[in-house]
Formats: structure tokens, C-alpha cells, sequence
């Protein structure tokens, strides 16, 4: 199954990207993840591994994942190395006009599982795509407003 | 029987029954050869092989557990940072739910989703749990016979084990008793914790016991019929459940109201750290009782009606 949230964040690819490879952000931004934690000596970039887990029904699923595309500005994406089989994929691409558009992938199943996976899978979407709304627009939110605070830092006047 | 060592007078067809390898004979001979292999198949089954558990079985079977657990019972279960990231540790819980124990499912479920498959988790069971149909089924979901053997072999391994003390009292316990902690004054448990060493950390779950009408446990029945000795049976619950409206036993199972099921692990207790070198079985036995009847009283003060929660 798979899920796409797409925005548009008026900043450019850095601020955005900046924003979304900070591990410690996810707890904040992403809606419903309950664990997003470093596990080795890699923080961010390719083959950076993290335990992440979000509520999903009754149960906080998730397990350990690792960078596996990292192209600055443009792409990041994940695979599960145990728990849920999962990959995540953040695609940036520049709009030329100060603004990004923000797109994000999350696919998700249990390979072997049948029908009942089938339908678990689809039930879980609702819930998923419901939160990954929120948490685009939560990245939008603090995006926009960190570009905010560091326009009016240099002195350019804010749009009303 | 005579003990080692000591002279017994043997007549000939006790001569004849040693001989057979221990077997009566005559009409209880044959009745005893045609029931051997089935109580061989039954002693397998109550043995633990450690490697029934199927990390990729359990994986595949998550999604039904979710859709139950998430969808029927609408499972809500807090606290499970509170549990050791690692190593052995024995989960101690209150049982609900008549033999379908819905407690169960919303806990493993959880566990696995939380910690992963990868993590070793064993749950120990009634003997009659395993002889039924789904007893194969259990075992690879890590579900091991109860007895100390066992959840010894479990622990020594570094697993994580769920025991359930009350069992088959608690889980049909009258339903207006059902915010009730009723271990029935079993203390195995602690014993188990001492030996392996290990945390014990309580997990107390509400809402089961509204998943049907419990009536009596039916113990003199269940003494009446001697259960108890043929079974370890200490019960024969009466309950009224669908479809049966009255059931007896509970031996078929039921179809469970969709009560919302909420379940806590709690912080763990490291025995010796808190009770000394050598901790009182009965002191401990009150204290994990206790701060489970608490946190019960919690969970059921959050809500407004039975079965909706």
C-alpha cells in the first residue's frame, strides 16, 4: 500500500531539507511517531539508521530504518531493516520561485500475510494518510515560519 | 508404589505388568495402550521447544491481530517504554475474557508491533489451552505450556515471558468483579522472577471481562465432575455469551462483545533491588497486587460505560 502527501512550502529546497534530515524534528513534525531515535554513530546521510515507531490503530508500529537514497534538495528515502516492512521518501523539487514543492511517500505491507493483510493494509491508510497530511503541514509551519523569522533577521519587510 | 531399595511381594500379573513395560493388563491394559499415544501427543505439545516460535509466522499473522485488536476492541495500550528495551523480563498480568482472553491478543499484538518480531516473547498457557485445536497455532506464536520448567527455559534464554497467575480463576471471575485483580493467592510467579533474576513488570488491562456476562467460575461443579484432577481444572465457568446464551465451560469459546480493551505495562519491579537479598514471597506477592489493583482502579475510573468504554 502506498501513501502520497503533497504541499507546497514557500521557502527553498534548503530550509526544507535542512528541516526534514534533522532527526530530532521528526518527533515534533511528524504526527503520531512516538520514537524517532539515532541507533549507531551516524546521524544523518546515507546508511544513517533510526528506531522509529507511530501509532497506527492499537498498537505503535514501526522498527528499525535505514537511509538507503540521499540526494541533497531533492530526495531522501528509507527502507526497514526490521519490524513492519516499510520505505518513506521525501521529494523536493524547486518551484524557481523561493517555494518548494513537498511531496511524501510512504509505503507499507506485510509480505505472506493475505487477505488480512490486504485489508489491515487498507484500513491502516486513513488513519496514515490523516497524519501525514498534519505533518506535511506541520513542516510547512515551521518552515515558512523559520524563513519569516530570518527575513525579518536581515531586515526584509514580512508580507501581510 | 514401594520405594527404592525396599522389598515388595509381587503377584504374578504385577510380575506380568512390569514386564509390559508398567502397563496394567487386561481391559484397562488395552484401554491404557490405545490412550498411550494420545498422551504422548499431549505431552509433546505441553513441551517447550523454545524453536516453535516463528518470528515470520507471527509477522504474517499481525495484520488479523490488528484488524481484531484495533477494529472489534479498539485496543489502546500505554506504557510500553516502560519495558526493559532488552533481556529477560517477566510480564505479569490480570486475565480477562473467558478462554478467548482478548487481553491477550491487544498485549502480543502490541509487543511484537512495539519491540518486533525479532524480539524473543513467550507467553505461558493452561495445559488445555495447547491440547485444543489451536494449540499448534499458539505454539508459533511463542505460547508454551505453564509450569516453572518452562518459563525458566524462556527467561534463561533472554526472552521476555507473559504469565498470567490468575489464569483460568481470573478469567472467569464474575463480571461485577471485573476491576478486580484475582490471582487466587498463586505465588509462582515471584518464585519464577527470583530464580531467573529477572523484572518483573505488572501489565494491567481493563475491559475484557465485559466482552461477555460472566456468572460463576462454577468451581463445584467443576469438583463435582473432578476436573480438577483430570483437567487441573479448577473451574466451569457459567457464563451468558453469544452464541450459546448460556454457556457452560466456555469450551468452544464465544463470540466476544466489542468491548474497548485498555491495557499498561507499569514501571518494573526489580525484586531484590526493593525487597532485599531475600525477599518475602507474600510482601511481594501484596505489593504487585496492590500497585496492579490501583492502576486498575484507574483504568476503569476513565470509563463511562460498560462494553463502549
Amino acid at each position: 500500500m502506498r501513501i502520497e502527501q503533497k504541499l507546497t512550502v514557500s521557502a527553498p529546497p534548503a530550509m526544507v531539507w535542512g528541516h526534514i534530515i534533522e532527526p530530532s524534528n521528526y518527533i515534533e513534525f511528524m504526527d503520531g511517531v512516538t520514537r524517532w531515535e539515532v541507533d549507531g554513530d551516524k546521524r544523518t546521510g546515507l546508511g544513517a539508521r533510526y528506531r522509529m515507531l507511530i501509532h497506527v490503530g492499537s498498537a505503535e508500529v514501526g522498527g528499525l530504518i535505514e537511509i538507503v537514497e540521499w540526494n541533497p534538495e531533492r530526495d531522501l528515502a528509507w527502507s526497514s531493516v526490521t519490524g513492519v516492512d516499510q520505505r518513506g521518501r521525501w521529494r523536493l523539487r524547486d518551484h524557481g520561485d523561493g517555494r518548494t514543492e513537498l511531496t511524501f511517500r510512504f509505503a507499507y505491507g506485510v509480505g505472506g500475510a493475505g487477505i488480512t493483510g490486504l485489508i489491515a493494509e487498507r484500513v491502516a491508510a486513513r488513519p496514515l494518510r490523516r497524519r501525514f497530511r498534519r505533518s506535511l503541514l506541520e513542516v510547512k509551519r515551521a518552515v515558512e515560519h523559520r524563513r519569516f523569522q530570518s527575513e525579518v533577521g536581515k531586515g526584509v519587510r514580512a508580507p501581510l | 508404589m514401594a520405594e527404592s531399595g525396599t522389598f515388595e511381594p509381587v503377584s504374578p500379573e504385577a510380575g506380568e505388568e512390569r514386564r509390559n513395560g508398567g502397563r496394567p493388563n487386561g481391559r484397562l491394559g488395552s484401554l491404557a495402550r490405545i490412550a498411550e499415544p494420545v498422551l504422548n501427543g499431549l505431552r509433546e505439545r505441553f513441551k517447550a521447544d523454545l524453536d516453535d516460535r516463528d518470528p515470520d509466522f507471527i509477522r504474517e499473522q499481525l495484520p488479523l491481530s490488528w484488524l481484531l485488536s484495533s477494529i472489534w476492541f479498539r485496543g489502546e495500550v500505554r506504557g510500553m517504554s516502560r519495558i526493559p528495551e532488552e533481556g529477560p523480563v517477566l510480564l505479569v498480568g490480570n486475565h480477562s475474557g473467558g478462554n478467548l482472553t482478548p487481553d491477550t491478543t491487544v498485549f502480543t499484538l502490541a509487543f511484537c508491533a512495539y519491540f518486533g518480531v525479532e524480539r524473543p516473547f513467550y507467553q505461558l498457557a493452561h495445559n488445555l489451552v495447547l491440547a485444543s485445536p489451536i494449540g499448534p497455532f499458539l505454539k508459533r506464536f511463542g505460547t508454551v505450556a505453564a509450569s516453572h520448567e518452562n518459563a525458566n527455559k524462556a527467561l534463561s534464554s533472554g526472552a521476555a515471558v507473559l504469565v498470567y497467575p490468575g489464569g483460568d480463576w481470573e478469567v472467569h471471575r464474575p463480571s461485577w468483579h471485573r476491576n478486580e485483580v484475582d490471582f487466587n493467592g498463586r505465588k509462582g510467579f515471584i518464585r519464577l522472577a527470583l530464580n531467573a533474576d529477572v523484572p518483573i513488570v505488572p501489565v494491567v488491562s481493563v475491559g475484557g471481562q465485559e466482552t461477555a456476562l460472566f456468572l460463576s467460575h462454577g468451581e463445584r461443579l467443576s469438583k463435582l465432575l473432578r476436573l480438577d484432577k483430570l483437567f487441573r481444572l479448577k473451574v466451569l465457568p457459567i457464563s451468558i455469551s453469544l452464541p450459546w446464551i448460556i454457556n457452560a465451560g466456555d469450551m468452544f469459546g464465544h463470540l466476544p462483545l466489542p468491548a474497548k480493551i485498555t491495557v499498561e505495562a507499569m514501571e518494573p519491579i526489580h525484586l531484590r533491588e526493593q525487597f532485599g537479598r531475600n525477599p518475602d514471597v507474600d510482601e511481594v506477592y501484596e505489593h504487585v497486587t496492590g500497585v496492579m489493583q490501583d492502576r486498575l482502579d484507574g483504568l476503569a475510573a476513565e470509563r463511562r460505560l460498560p462494553v463502549i468504554g
